[in-house]
């Protein structure tokens, strides 16, 4: 039998009628912006990048770049890439990655000798910015992921922000009580799972719109958590407040690897949470996209009527989903009271539910890549604190911003067009 | 009540069809022995033992498979991984292994002759093959019985041979199949056994031999005039032109591509395709809803591309748009206020920028009687009114002033036989009134009934412009992306070899 069906409406590219000019603009903007401060108004002198730490076991030498001399060669490529995409969308209406790439690197390696070339030391250490990092990092890999679980499966998960603070609290409670930072974690687990279990009883059960339920759920955990803070954790028994002395999670050095110059201390002089981060990153891509259950939550989130055609408990597979994302979240919040900072203090989490939730678009609802955003915004917000601690000239205010204006370019689709599975936010009601 | 005690007995190895209009039922019936719906009462059994379903997984394992009519398959998964799902082979720990469903794909592809990749994405294959996507999923559960509804909505005359071909060898091995259609001739052509529903009820059994004016009395409970009495056309000035007209997504795709066109008073231009193949666009684009347009389209000397869609209404377009809920109607909105959804600012509807109701329903009651619309007030909401009767409340809108130009994009779509009769009268006497009308219509023998002239178009381009009367198997081949003049030639020598015997499923004339 002849197959006569032809390839489908083959839509052939157009370039030459539809062109769009957004990048190369912003790419000369940005490159002009480089010849006026980074060379014109720039700092003289050097800029420092130290790499290893004193008492490390390898030493690695300091990076000493020039500044006016950097600020120069960083302006001139920045310039040719702009210039490039440029006549690459003249020429087809299309830029190569690698010409966005590249000028993204150079940019950021220029605005940092920069910043560092105006502070007064002129000097950072890049262990600090990136072990440092963690500490923002750590909790919003765990939220993004919560957020993997539920919105892979179709349920939108505002309530990251909510599920982290609950974690946060319950572990520092439990902790205190028990004096055993294990029954904390636990317990934090199962704070998350709780707030999740609210998420998931109302949008999937009662089909009340999910951003609305998740809204409500971080006001609500605010002010539940807030409460007993002021009325329990407050409390003090001989001088002492007792509810709020959790127990730490130790850090467990790994020898050998740990000496590995920035990547050692940064992941791999962590406590039992850290690890368990990288773990699941790692088990989360491979149970998505490699076995049964990962190909049945995509397939629920993506589709949910060719789910259930096949025999696929679609409300079922989204609940048990979104109860995983509450423990994983959960976990992350307890990080804040075990690992962090030794006590709880009030909505603790500030808005890290919410730049993990940016996380997870940027990264393209793929635990590989929301881990990676995570970084990036962990970095940049360290970045921040670190130069208003060197003595930048740059207002304090104007840094703590940066962080967040970067998470609106991410969530703008700024960097592409973001894939959210098909069904995401869509309860699935049988007729 | 969607299904009123309902009998239906399947031998094995026959094909059943299920015979009802849109609405009768038939999708509901086989959703619940899909195992979606939960039965009231009655009891389902398969080789004379009772079966339960709680769920599809039940009716797949007691051997049941069903291709929807609209696809089941997840866009962005592969076709191996849509097979899978739900009946994965794995490895150790619920790891998949992709590789024995890819066999068993291309083991049944070669039986049946699919030309099916496991690897392709779904999105990215035309709906013919997906079509056979749904059939590999059924027959890799091994399903005995299969259900098809409504399967040659979406395709090419060709297509739809194909896959009566394809049945035929399912059904020499043994396959039970029950075919869900409203089509007569399809129907006539396949089936073993022909039951018909009326209202979720089952009204009777046919034997194939039975006449399509039988069947379709049976369909619709009454006699029913199949042919529409229609005077030749009266082509008077040519007043409606699409020249060189190409229409883009933000993409930069083409989705109409360089189409030129023209209607005249009096006439009506059908433009047929298989959905999705710039039928939209083309409407879309004269009614000033598309971005990026390149081209030229005049009615009556005036340019409307640029101009608002306010603008192009005012100039005298009627339009009927494809998807009447989403679309051509408030659903919410009384078939009053709908009625003058787009007059509502204009004398008398409304007077110094009030509205005055007693006007808005008195007309309201005047057209419901004109166009027949059956409901119990017009002060009801539209939403409540059967799928017939809200087109009819659209169709009056649109007709309800003078016209330069009549566009209606799939009209009769989802609407009883009784009401399509009613809708095509009106049409026609839109273009006796000496208005050029445009119908875009995926249904070819709605395109046969009405058309003076038919254009075909295939991926966005314009096949060719062939008369009212031409073969269908010709405008398959059309519909298909052949060229009119080519199409024509592969006829001719297709004729030439069969030395004078009629072409199988042609039933037009050849031009």
């Amino acid at each position: 039998m002849s197959i006569t069906a032809k390839s489908a409406p083959s839509a052939h590219v157009d370039a030459v009628a539809i062109r769009s000019w957004k990048v190369p603009i912003l790419l000369g903007v940005l490159a002009l912006f480089a010849v006026v401060v980074f060379v014109v108004l720039g700092p003289t002198g050097t800029a420092t990048f130290r790499i290893s730490q004193d008492n490390d076991a390898w030493q690695v030498p300091d990076l000493v770049l020039p500044s006016k001399a950097m600020g120069i060669i960083v302006s001139v490529i920045c310039a040719a890439l702009a210039y490039l995409a440029y006549s690459q969308t003249r020429a087809t209406g299309k830029i190569a990655k690698w010409v966005l790439m590249t000028f993204t690197i150079v940019f950021v390696v220029g605005l940092m000798v920069w910043m560092i070339g105006g502070t007064t030391s002129q000097n950072i250490t890049l262990v600090g910015l990136f072990t440092g990092a963690m500490l923002i990092t750590t909790p919003l890999v765990f939220g993004s992921l919560s957020g993997v679980l539920s919105e892979r499966a179709g349920v939108v998960n505002i309530a990251i922000e909510g599920q982290l603070l609950a974690g946060a609290f319950t572990a520092a409670l439990v902790s205190s009580i028990t004096h055993n930072a294990f029954a904390g974690l636990f317990a934090a687990a199962v704070a998350g799972v709780l707030v999740s279990a609210m998420l998931a009883l109302f949008s999937i059960k009662y089909v009340v719109n999910q951003i609305i339920v998740g809204v409500v759920l971080n006001v609500l955990v605010s002010g539940l958590t807030g409460f007993l803070f002021e009325k329990i954790m407050k409390t003090k028994v001989d001088g002492v407040t007792i509810y709020n002395q959790p127990a730490q999670l130790p850090g467990i050095p790994i020898p050998l690897l740990s000496e590995i110059p920035i990547i050692g201390p940064m992941l791999f002089r962590q406590s039992l949470i850290g690890y368990f981060m990288l773990i699941l990153v790692v088990a989360l891509w491979f149970g998505l996209f490699r076995t049964r259950w990962g190909l049945r939550v995509r397939a629920v989130g993506e589709h949910p009527k060719a789910a259930d055609t096949v025999g696929i408990n679609v409300n079922r597979t989204r609940v048990m989903n979104v109860l995983a994302g509450g423990a994983v979240a959960g976990v992350g919040g307890a990080y804040f009271t075990l690992v962090a900072v030794s006590s709880f203090s009030k909505d603790m989490t500030g808005g890290l539910g919410f730049i993990a939730l940016a996380a997870l678009i940027f990264g393209r609802w793929n635990p590989i890549g929301a881990a990676l955003a995570a970084l990036l915004f962990g970095v940049a917000g360290n970045l921040q604190s670190i130069l208003s601690l060197a003595g930048t000239p740059i207002d304090g205010q104007f840094l703590a911003m940066l962080p967040y204006a970067l998470t609106i370019l991410a969530v703008s689709g700024f960097v592409g067009k973001a894939m959210a599975p098909a069904a995401d936010g869509e309860p699935y009601v049988k007729e | 009540m969607a299904n009123d005690h309902i009998d239906l007995v399947v031998q094995s190895g026959e094909i059943h069809s299920l015979l009802g209009e849109n609405g009768a039922g038939k999708s509901t019936l086989m959703n619940v022995l899909y195992g979606l719906y939960e039965p009231s009462d009655g009891e389902i059994l398969i080789d004379d033992v009772p079966v339960r379903f709680s769920g599809p997984a039940d009716a797949m394992a007691a051997g049941i498979g069903m291709v929807h009519q609209h696809f089941m398959l997840v866009p962005v998964f592969t076709v191996a991984e849509n097979v899978a799902l739900g009946a994965e082979s794995t490895t150790f720990g619920g790891v998949l292994n992709l590789e024995e469903t890819r066999k068993k794909i291309r083991e049944i592809s070669a039986k049946f002759g699919f030309d099916v990749d496991p690897d392709a994405l779904v999105e990215d294959l035309p709906v013919g093959v997906q079509q056979r996507v749904e059939i590999i999923k059924a027959l890799v559960r091994n399903s005995k019985i299969l259900i098809l509804d409504e399967p040659t909505a979406v395709l090419t005359p060709q297509e739809t041979d194909e896959l009566m071909d394809i049945m035929a060898q399912l059904k020499a091995g043994g396959t039970s199949i029950v075919f869900i259609s409203h089509k007569l001739r399809e129907v006539k052509a396949v089936s073993d056994t022909i039951t018909v529903i009326r209202r979720g009820k089952v009204v009777g059994s046919a034997a194939p031999s039975a006449s399509t004016t039988e069947l379709a009395a049976l369909m619709v409970g009454r006699a029913v005039n199949l042919t529409l009495d229609k005077a030749p056309a009266n082509p008077g000035e040519v007043t409606f032109k699409v020249s060189n007209l190409t229409v883009m997504n933000d993409a930069g795709q083409r989705l109409l591509d360089d189409v030129t066109l023209s209607v005249a008073q009096g006439e009506i231009l059908a433009v047929a395709g298989v959905q999705g193949n710039g039928q939209s666009e083309l409407t879309e684009a004269v009614l000033g809803l598309q971005k990026h347009v390149l081209g030229s389209i005049t009615l009556g000397g005036t340019e409307l591309v640029g101009k608002s869609v306010r603008q192009i209404l005012d100039s005298g377009v009627g339009f009927v748009p494809e998807d009447r809920q989403d679309d051509g109607l408030v659903g919410e909105f009384s078939i009053a206020e709908n009625l003058v959804l787009d007059l509502y600012k204009h004398e008398p509807y409304s007077r110094r920028g009030t509205m005055d109701r007693a006007v808005v329903a008195k007309n309201a009651v005047d057209k419901v009687a004109e166009y027949d619309v059956r409901a119990q007030s017009s002060q009801d909401a539209a939403d409540t009114l059967s799928g017939g009767n809200q087109q009819k409340v659209v169709l009056a809108r649109e007709l309800s002033r003078p016209l330069k130009l009549f566009i209606a994009s799939q009209p009769t779509r989802g609407v009883d036989v009784g009401s399509i009769e009613f809708l095509h009268k009106r049409i026609v006497a839109e273009r006796d009134a000496g208005t050029p009308v445009v119908i875009v219509s995926t249904e070819l023998d709605e395109v046969l009934e009405l058309a003076d002239r038919i254009a075909v178009l295939f991926a966005g381009r314009l096949m060719g412009i062939v008369p009212g009367k031409s073969s269908r198997a010709l405008l398959g081949l059309m519909m298909a992306g052949l060229p009119a003049a080519e199409a024509q030639e592969q006829m001719d020598n297709q004729a030439k070899e069969a030395n004078g015997t009629d072409n199988s499923n042609g039933t037009g004339v050849q031009p």
